[in-house]
């Protein structure tokens, strides 16, 4: 597995490693006594089998202890998928994240942003395809469609995967914790082109952030000033700066 | 040792099942996978319809409740003719499960005939299973859908009712069922009566609710 | 009054083997429109190996594409242009093979392999009857499973190719031609299902109206040999299941052809609600392709172990566990799916659950084997190799029932390798074990052991060789049913390991041949089976081989359970079920004529 880049790829690598140990274990343990009982009681001249219809202690010995080790990977594992997918929250995204919209369609992934305000559904987006930027220690909202089929939306080094469903819009989020360019694939069967719907997720540091977004803003002629951004730009360093802090 | 007497204890004696012969036993099984055919279908629509509500018009507004009623009334009475009908076979009485036989061919055709002049009625007010052409007043094209996928495929389980019906009528014309031995008239009955069970939750559900 | 009249007809009026009267069916009746139980479990044989070298054939395309992207396939010119163009696989037909490879080998291999073969073969000897309770249903069971088959081989030569949209054939995808370039094929797919779910639905019928009327007197529910236990159960999965994907299908056939929106969103239909049917019916069947695989091997190795099996009442209570939790853990197919949070902890809960009947049913077997005297033949190997690949697909499958775990790993090759270790590992071991094992009853022929386990050992590390790394490309991060992994810089170190998996997936694919020129080459140069060649305790091991039509020359009768090997003081370490206590002939109950070992050759 890739190195996680998510405040949460540690906590799911580690429940992981937890099934890992456990289910490593027994599966030492079984092959282990399969081999030495193959070798031990293979036909032998006069070898006669024992004559046994079972044992019951054994049987409830065995019954219990994978009972009491699978309730213990489901009280594990509950925690990190409740964590990541915000459930005591209804599954909202922290209130400060980063809102942005990621529609998938055959066979692209077209990722629109706030613009300045920080806020969707405003004069100053702007889309971009199959380019995600996001900056680094800010959590990040996406709401998730689809405008054909079933994709999707798998973040190998963030341990994110959703699938978009048309005619659905679900929420995603996570917060990067490393700077760097990063793949953004499709897992789910899409059509002819599924193996070839790749983007990319670049993780900026917060100004770079402010400063890619305003290249782009300027390069696509957006209607709002140059001095707005700078004060946005402004205010969101210093929300992430405060976040850092905290 | 006492698992070896447990081995020697009993001499065989025949199993007796479940005490059902084969071939009811059979229908009946089949008819637990009948179940879950229209729970599958019946789950689609309930989910279907919570998720979009606006799409069902007000119960009588498309769809003709009078009529459909009429025709529920025929299929419970062909129910009640059919029960006569095997009332009548374990009697030995011969005329009487050919007559009441008869009469269950009769209203169950005469269902299927009211429920296809229900649908050429319905498409002609464009109230029709294919989302693009979907014009009737009220709903919408899950409304359609719906409606002509389970009542269809309750039709067809109606229409093939009857004409196995026809083939029982036929072997009973020939003297094929008697007193002792009637099973081919039974499963036709539990079949029946499955069916005619079915209609009345569709009834409900699609026409009243 | 009229229940014991008409029950009596089901036990007592069944046509015994006569054999003073010769077997005079003509060529039609006895080999191809047969209503005989055994012709019939030997068709699901022929037919359902067939689709195996189908399935096979793809899976060979697939890994070459993977192990040599874009490379031109040796022999694949003979491709048409729409398929293969100079031999080059195109992605469109790419995804048509691992539909098509995935369809063949669960509804058309697997499935009907365990339940059709083994089903028709053991069901009627086990528990002591002359055939099936209803016969012509058998037969119309098998003949509507062929034409099934062949409407969805045709699907490849149509306009468009065959279905492209994965064997689950999630919605929009499969529904609408302008997404996935398919449009006849997807059709075909939806008709051939429904028409083999007719098929199934027969069986199950018959199989479960069988078992639970038709056991010979003695037979009691603890005494069946646990195949019969789980092609029970199974039966009720198949007879339950089944509808729902029928229905399903149905309403998708719809969405393709008539313009209803059951799965599309533009007018409020709904692409999850295919997911819930689909996986409704997905989970159970996937316990139908594996609970008589459990039947299958838990007898074989008894019998190798020369051993009660460990457990019985355990065995059986594991294998109802299992078909019951089964119901309710369909979600986990979809956490990544949309489907609320929540849901998907209690779906992690119920999934958890059902590894602990299947961790039963593993230790018994341990147990079975310990304190034995194995005897190392042909079936017993590949039920040990069943045994040990089961463990490991149990296992891997704890990682995906993991919520957290599995938004990583879902629709990974991590995945990939769990199933084939599941369905290959396990059923497909015991199948090996099954039709070595039960081939000589049915053939009156031996298959060879050297070929046997020349073909055993083959399969066994070839096959490790190919599905373990898998485990490791998943945790890679690569894709399932990606035509070309290399589009994405992160798999391209991966490529090594991808063509290192190619090159002994085609060796596993190769050595398979083996098996098939045993069978074919036994069938006719075999040596003669004689009666019990497996020392074996089930009703069938009295008869000759191939029994007779009608099977039993008169109702057999049960004085014990079926795994009563080793019995302390006795001669022999077996003990047919039907053998009277006092040691001597096996004779019917009412003192009829002897059957079994008097039976001529």
């Amino acid at each position: 597995m890739p190195e996680p880049a998510s405040t949460f790829g540690a906590g799911i690598d580690s429940i992981y490693y937890i099934i890992l140990w456990i289910t490593g274990a027994i599966f030492v343990l079984v092959e282990t006594a399969l081999i030495v009982f193959i070798i031990r009681y293979r036909h032998r001249e006069g070898r006669v089998a024992a004559y046994s219809h079972g044992n019951k202690k054994a049987e409830i010995v065995w019954t219990v202890i994978p009972f009491i080790l699978v309730l213990f990977i489901v009280y594990a594992s509950n925690d990190i998928w409740l964590e990541v997918k915000r459930a005591d929250q209804g599954g909202a995204a922290p209130a400060d994240a980063l809102p942005l919209r990621v529609v998938a369609k055959q066979f692209e992934w077209n990722v629109t942003y706030p613009g300045p305000d920080g806020e969707l559904d405003t004069a100053d987006d702007f889309v971009k395809r199959n380019q995600l930027h996001v900056p680094i220690g800010r959590a990040v909202r996406i709401d998730l469609g689809s405008e054909d089929v079933i994709h999707s939306f798998f973040l190998p080094d963030f341990r994110v995967k959703q699938d978009a469903v048309p005619g659905m819009t679900i929420p995603v989020w996570f917060e990067a914790t490393r700077t760097g360019e990063f793949p953004l694939a499709c897992a789910e069967l899409c059509g002819l082109g599924h193996y070839r719907m790749r983007a990319s997720l670049t993780v900026h540091e917060a100004a770079d952030f402010d400063l890619w977004q305003s290249q782009e803003i300027a390069a696509s002629g957006s209607p709002t000033g140059a001095s707005e951004i700078d004060t946005e730009r402004a205010n969101e360093a210093e929300i992430s700066e405060g976040e850092e802090s905290a | 040792m006492s698992e070896a007497a447990a081995i020697h204890a009993h001499a065989p004696r025949p199993m007796e099942g479940i005490r059902v012969y084969n071939v009811k036993l059979g229908m009946w099984v089949f008819l637990l996978s009948e179940v879950m055919f229209f729970s599958g279908l019946i789950g689609a629509y309930i989910i279907l319809r919570f998720a979009n509500p606006e799409q069902w018009a007000a119960p009588g507004e498309v769809l003709n409740v009078t009529l459909t009623a009429f025709n529920t009334f025929m299929l419970i009475c062909s129910s009640v003719t059919m029960v006569k009908a095997f009332a009548a076979i374990e009697h030995g009485d011969q005329a009487g499960l050919k007559r009441w036989l008869l009469a269950t061919i009769v209203l169950g055709a005469a269902f299927v005939g009211i429920q296809v002049f229900e649908y050429i009625k319905l498409a002609e007010h464009g109230f029709v299973p294919m989302a693009s052409q979907y014009a009737a007043d009220g709903g919408g094209p899950l409304y359609g859908s719906t409606f002509y996928t389970m009542t269809g495929f309750h039709g067809a389980h109606v229409t093939i009712g009857v004409l196995c019906l026809i083939f029982t009528l036929v072997k009973a014309l020939r003297g094929h069922y008697t007193e002792e031995y009637y099973s081919g008239v039974e499963i036709m009955g539990l079949y029946w009566h499955f069916v005619d069970l079915v209609w009345i939750i569709l009834f409900t559900i699609v026409y009243l609710i | 009054m009229s229940t014991t009249q008409l029950l009596a007809p089901n036990v007592t009026a069944q046509h015994w083997a006569d054999p003073s009267h010769p077997d005079d069916r003509p060529f039609i009746r006895r080999y191809i429109f047969s209503t005989d139980h055994k012709t019939i479990g030997n068709q699901f044989m022929f037919m359902s190996l067939f689709f195996l070298l189908v399935g096979g054939a793809l899976a060979m395309m697939i890994r070459w594409q993977l192990g040599w992207p874009g490379q031109p396939m040796p022999g694949g010119g003979v491709l048409p242009e729409t398929m293969a163009p100079g031999g080059i696989l195109l992605p469109e037909f790419y995804n048509s093979l691992v539909t098509m490879h995935g369809t063949f080998m669960i509804f058309f291999a697997i499935m009907p392999l365990l339940v059709g073969m083994f089903g028709n073969w053991l069901i009627p000897l086990h528990v002591g009857a002359s055939d099936m309770a209803f016969p012509r249903l058998n037969m119309m069971s098998f003949w509507s499973a062929v034409p099934a088959g062949f409407i969805m081989l045709a699907s490849f030569v149509v306009e468009g190719g065959a279905a492209g949209a994965g064997w689950t054939a999630y919605p929009p995808l499969s529904a609408v031609p302008e997404y996935s370039g398919v449009s006849t094929g997807q059709q075909l797919w939806c008709v051939s299902l429904i028409i083999l779910g007719f098929s199934s639905l027969m069986g199950a019928v018959n199989y479960i109206t069988t078992i639970v009327n038709m056991r010979a007197p003695g037979m009691t529910w603890m005494r069946m040999p646990l195949p019969i236990w789980s092609l029970f159960i199974t039966a009720i999965l198949i007879l339950l299941a089944i509808p729902i994907l029928a229905g399903a299908a149905i309403m998708l056939l719809f969405d393709q052809t008539i313009g209803t929106t059951f799965f599309l969103p533009e007018a409020g239909g709904q692409p999850l609600l295919w997911q819930h049917l689909f996986w409704y019916f997905g989970h159970p069947e996937v316990y139908i392709l594996i609970l008589p695989a459990m039947g299958v091997a838990s007898e074989v190795i008894a019998n190798g172990s020369r051993k009660p099996i460990f457990g019985y009442p355990a065995m059986v209570g594991a294998i109802v566990a299992i078909a019951f939790l089964g119901w309710i853990v369909w979600g986990h197919h979809m956490f990544q799916s949309g489907m609320n949070p929540l849901l998907g902890s209690s779906f992690m809960l119920s999934t958890m659950i059902i590894a602990v009947p299947s961790a039963i049913k593993v230790f018994n077997w341990l147990g079975t084997i310990w304190r034995g005297d194995i005897h190392f033949h042909t079936p017993m190997l590949n039920a040990l190799a069943f045994v040990g690949m089961f463990v490991i697909g149990g296992l891997s499958g704890v990682f995906m029932a993991s919520t957290p775990v599995d938004i990583y790993i879902h629709d990974t090759y991590f995945i990939v390798a769990h199933l084939h270790y599941v369905l290959f590992g396990g059923s497909l071991f015991a199948i090996f074990a099954g039709i070595y094992f039960w081939f000589p009853k049915f053939f009156g022929r031996m298959l060879s052991p050297t070929l046997g386990k020349i073909h055993f050992a083959l399969t066994f590390v070839f096959y490790n060789l190919v599905f373990f790394p898998m485990h490791n490309l998943g945790l890679g991060g690569m894709m399932r049913r990606i035509y070309d992994p290399n589009q994405y810089g992160f798999l391209e170190p991966l490529q090594p390991m991808n063509t290192f998996v190619s090159v002994f997936a085609l060796a596993l694919g190769v050595s398979q041949l083996v098996f098939f020129f045993n069978i074919l080459w036994s069938l006719w140069r075999g040596e003669k089976a004689p009666e019990n060649p497996w020392r074996s305790n089930s009703l069938e091991w009295s008869l000759a081989s191939p029994p007779p039509h009608g099977n039993f020359e008169a109702m057999p009768a049960v004085y014990r359970g079926p795994y009563e090997y080793s019995y302390p003081g006795r001669g022999e370490d077996f003990w047919l079920q039907g053998e009277p206590p006092d040691g001597g002939a096996v004779h019917a109950p009412t003192g009829g004529a002897p059957v079994g070992e008097g039976v001529p050759q």
